[in-house]
């Protein structure tokens, strides 16, 4: 007698079923489609723009919206609607760089705080309770400083380190518990090493949350790199980033109101999208 | 049925139908189930998981989850239909007249409300002042024979053992006097003897209050015990219902019959017979049923099974089945052959596993628990050792200390003769493979990412050394050897019913070909047809290879089953060890007789119960003397109390701890 399986096809099931869930979210469709439109102005950038973006220089400064100038344009006359949709570029290579450095290191460490837990655990998690009592930007600001260069990249990977304690404590949590399970114990029972464990047993357990998690830190990732960038640091003229738009005009801001409205607006769609997806998501799995 | 009864049953359900909306589709999980709970009367409902069981109990009160509905048919609680009552009057009813409890009494309890507002707060619902509705759940606990109320209404649920949380449960459920109780597995997570004072508690008040009782149980055993009607539920159909003694002792529908022969029973050991098993699966949810619900798992299926459904047919007095072949029920064939041939333990060769003087000491705020204490015992090749005693006893530490995960305070653990490190860490490759473990969940000894052909190769690989082809035949002739189908072996745990998940974990176990292996409550999270199959994949996979298991269970019939001889712990304590038949058979030690006592049998009646009086003490601080005069119903005076009896051999490798010689055991246990 050879028994079948029964119930074939459940798993596939639920996981077709989250898909399809996800699909029909609404904030998931609006969010994924804000994303998409911005990526793809990212990779298209000036062949979309009617003007190009840093070099149609005019003699016409602050011009007020207008059917030739859809968004006004800046300080040096150039088409703010180009800017705009060229402006996703820079953020969309930093910001993701960041959280994708921030989860990789955050996911490795909360994975061996979890499963190691004694003494490493107790090290490492006062040592992130006392990063995560600071704000973000004066770290960043600081190791930015301490770095001595401003650049895109120095940013990105003081963000994402700045986003790894944060990170750990999550995959921490989901650790703890993991570790309780008896397939931990049956693999440390065949001899398997701990990193073994963490990563091929573990992780592949937690990887929803850790889903979950990046798309959240993405958010702030935008957030971190604008307001950076705002403050003069990160993305540096002169690209067409939002953040530098608003830095480059915000001292004309009244009465050019839209030299620095269009591209604010343009940073909080970008937010809120991500915002929207990473929620469709937590709803999906909590189900 | 007539009408007009004289007097309305306490819940009657009238050709119910309930149906899940699951992705969009109605399906149907209750067929036209008919019941009547008469008042005064203790009803049982038994079936496997899946059956329908919770479902016709949340139907009593319309409390289905959000996608469930009632498609047809009628319930109705004293002769009210609940269907017709307005959202006021279903809160009233649920309020005051119908009580429940359900199978897990933490999940029951709020954990951060102290136990006497969490009771009084069931008389202040009802409209009873804050003051009076204290001193009557100092009552209501009283009457649940809580011996300390007062303590025990300034505790939290979390300081209090599974049987006294039962009892609150229980307490509060009573508060209202309800006209109808509903127990959907009321004892199922508790051990023998706790199960059985929150069963003998529930008939007393059920004869005291008069009330009307609907008992859910899968444990037929229970049933026996509490109920005087049983029905038996198969896919949502009830297929048979009657007197107790009378589906019990002679089953007119085939389901019944399998699932009567599945329950290792009547002393029966695994040198006797297989056990029988109900081949194949239960229906999917919601599955176009034509004919008869067990169709396809019935030997004595022919065609107008698969076309018509059976009408119901009076087999006996009250007693009535929905099979067409109902006169040749107790006729079906068996789905597994009855004979086997098991190798006779040689214990004059050496033994696998040597365990002595075992102790173990775990803090615990700084007071020194004694999980274990100088328990020493062999075990030989192709031998089961059975390892009873109740929750705290210290079965799990034992175990957890002979693989190693747990390390040892005092003495050692030898494996042929040589002495392995205490902790697993420090064992080579050979020991490891050679001490396995199957665990109790199956949910949470797979992973969940894996495939079942990942974790098999993965076992292989580590346990057995072998890769690439000589692994993916290795692999094959296991999983023939657990009889796992080889298209499981591309699936994920959850795609897999928990017996099968159970194959897989067993099929790990012996990748490395063991020399012992470890089961922790291996079948207690599965139906009892599966744990037939289950178990006697053990017993084969012992009879081929000569493993030795070290088998813990709580269920006492199924370590009477497969075990040649059985250890009894008491509080980290061994306390009995013999062979089975010596160790059931008697005499026993006084704990060992209590336990026995408090398994409640299909067969019903046989032994006395033996009350144990409150809970298993503290590890913390064990009593002094014997551990068990606390509790023990044979206490013999001061002797007890002062002295420690040593574990002595009575009689032919039967050791035992007591003062109370042997001989005046066999005759007091007469």
């Amino acid at each position: 007698m050879t028994v079948v399986a029964a119930g074939g096809g459940e798993a596939r099931a639920a996981r077709s079923e989250r898909l399809h869930l996800l699909r029909r979210s609404p904030s998931v469709l609006i969010g994924a489609g804000i994303v998409l439109f911005w990526v793809s102005c990212a990779i298209l950038g000036n062949h979309i723009t009617p003007y190009d973006p840093i070099y149609d220089q005019t003699q016409n400064i602050f011009a007020h919206p207008s059917s030739a100038h859809w968004f006004g344009t800046d300080r040096l006359g150039r088409d703010v609607f180009s800017r705009v949709l060229a402006g996703s570029r820079d953020i969309l290579l930093v910001a993701p760089a960041a959280t994708l450095l921030g989860t990789v290191l955050g996911t490795a460490l909360g994975l061996i705080t979890g499963y190691m837990r004694g003494i490493v655990d107790d090290v490492v998690s006062r040592l992130i309770d006392a990063v995560l009592a600071l704000p973000l930007i004066i770290i960043a600001v600081t190791a930015i400083a301490a770095l001595g260069t401003r650049s895109a990249w120095a940013v990105a990977v003081v963000i994402g380190l700045v986003f790894t304690p944060i990170i750990a404590r999550t995959v921490r949590a989901a650790v703890l518990a993991e570790r309780e399970q008896d397939y931990i114990q049956a693999a440390q029972l065949r001899g398997e090493r701990s990193p073994y464990i963490m990563f091929v047993e573990v992780l592949p357990n937690v990887m929803p949350l850790v889903l979950v998690e990046a798309t959240v830190r993405l958010g702030y990732a935008i957030f971190a790199v604008a307001s950076l960038t705002f403050i003069g640091f990160g993305i540096q003229v002169p690209s067409p980033d939002w953040a530098v738009q608003i830095f480059d005009n915000y001292t004309y801001v009244d009465p050019n109101w839209w030299t620095v409205l269009f591209p604010a607006a343009a940073i909080a769609s970008l937010v809120v999208a991500v915002n929207l997806v990473s929620d469709g998501i937590q709803q999906a799995y909590e189900r | 049925m007539s009408a007009v009864a004289p007097q309305p049953a306490a819940l009657e359900f009238d050709a119910l139908d309930v149906a899940y909306t699951v992705r969009g589709k109605d399906r149907q999980v209750l067929r036209g189930l008919t019941l009547r709970v008469d008042a005064g009367q203790t009803i049982g409902l038994v079936g496997e998981s899946g059956c329908g069981k919770s479902t016709a109990a949340l139907a009593a009160v319309n409390y289905l989850p959000r996608n469930g509905k009632i498609t047809g048919g009628a319930v109705r609680v004293a002769g009210k239909d609940v269907l017709e009552l307005g959202w006021g009057e279903l809160r009233r009813l649920r309020a005051d007249s119908v009580a429940m409890v359900y199978q897990n009494p933490g999940a029951a309890l709020n954990p951060s409300i102290k136990i006497g507002s969490q009771v009084a707060e069931a008389f202040t619902v009802r409209g009873v002042a804050r003051g009076e509705a204290r001193e009557r759940a100092h009552d209501a606990l009283a009457r649940v024979q809580i011996a300390d109320p007062d303590s025990v209404m300034g505790r939290y649920p979390h300081q209090l053992s599974g049987g006294m949380q039962q009892r609150v449960v229980i307490a509060m459920a009573l508060a209202k006097d309800p006209a109808l109780l509903i127990l959907d597995e009321p004892t199922t997570g508790l051990d023998a003897t706790v199960e059985a004072e929150v069963l003998d508690l529930v008939a007393q008040l059920q004869a005291e209050l008069a009330t009307s009782v609907l008992f859910i149980s899968h444990n037929l055993g229970v049933i026996a015990k509490m109920c005087s009607r049983v029905g038996v539920l198969y896919a949502g159909r009830l297929v048979e219902e009657g007197p107790v003694e009378s589906v019990l002792q002679d089953p007119r529908h085939p389901y019944t019959v399998g699932l009567l022969r599945c329950i290792p029973r009547g002393g029966v050991r695994k040198d006797h017979a297989r056990l029988d098993t109900i081949p194949g699966f239960l229906p999917s949810l919601g599955a176009e049923l034509p004919g008869c619900v067990f169709v396809e798992r019935c030997a004595l299926a022919d065609e107008r099974c698969h076309a018509e459904e059976p009408a119901a047919s009076v087999v006996g007095p009250g007693h009535e089945t929905r099979c067409w072949h109902h006169d040749r029920a107790s006729e079906l064939p068996r789905a597994e052959a009855a004979d086997i041939t098991l190798r006779a333990v040689d214990r004059t060769a050496a033994p696998v596993v040597r365990f002595a003087d075992l102790g173990k000491v775990f803090k615990q705020h700084g007071h020194d628990v004694h999980a274990l204490v100088g328990v020493s015992g062999e075990i030989w090749p192709g031998e089961t050792l059975g390892l009873v005693g109740e929750s705290g006893s210290g079965k799990t530490t034992l175990a957890r200390t002979l693989l190693g995960i747990v390390a040892a305070s005092s003495g050692g653990v030898e494996l042929d003769g040589a002495a392995l490190a205490p902790r697993f860490q420090k064992r080579s490759p050979e020991e490891l493979r050679a001490l396995q473990i199957v665990f109790q969940n199956p949910d949470s000894a797979l992973n969940r990412r894996h495939s079942v052909r990942r974790i098999i190769l993965r076992s292989l690989r580590k346990l057995a050394g072998l890769t690439g082809a000589a692994a993916e035949q290795r692999m094959l002739d296991l999983t023939h050897s657990v009889r796992l189908s080889e298209r499981t072996l591309t699936q994920k745990p959850s795609q897999l019913s928990g017996g099968l998940k159970q194959r897989v974990a067993i099929a790990r176990a012996f990748a490395g070909e063991p020399r012992l292996v470890v089961c922790d409550e291996p079948t207690s999270a599965l139906d009892v047809s599966v744990q037939a199959a289950i178990l006697n994949l053990l017993v084969e996979l012992q009879a081929d290879g000569g493993v030795s298991f070290l088998f813990i269970s709580h269920d006492l019939g199924v370590v009477r089953y497969i075990s040649d001889r059985i250890a009894v712990l008491y509080l980290g304590r061994l306390m009995e060890l013999g062979s089975a038949e010596v160790v059931f058979g008697g005499p026993h030690h006084p704990y060992t007789e209590a336990l026995l006592s408090a398994v409640p049998t299909v067969d019903g009646g046989g032994r006395e119960r033996i009350r144990l009086e409150g809970d298993i003490p503290s590890a913390a601080s064990p009593p002094a003397g014997c551990v068990f005069h606390t509790r023990c119903p044979r206490k013999l005076g001061a002797v007890c109390e002062e002295t420690e009896p040593p574990l002595l051999d009575a009689e032919d490798g039967h050791l035992m701890r007591c003062h109370i010689p042997l001989d005046e055991l066999r005759r007091l246990q007469r």
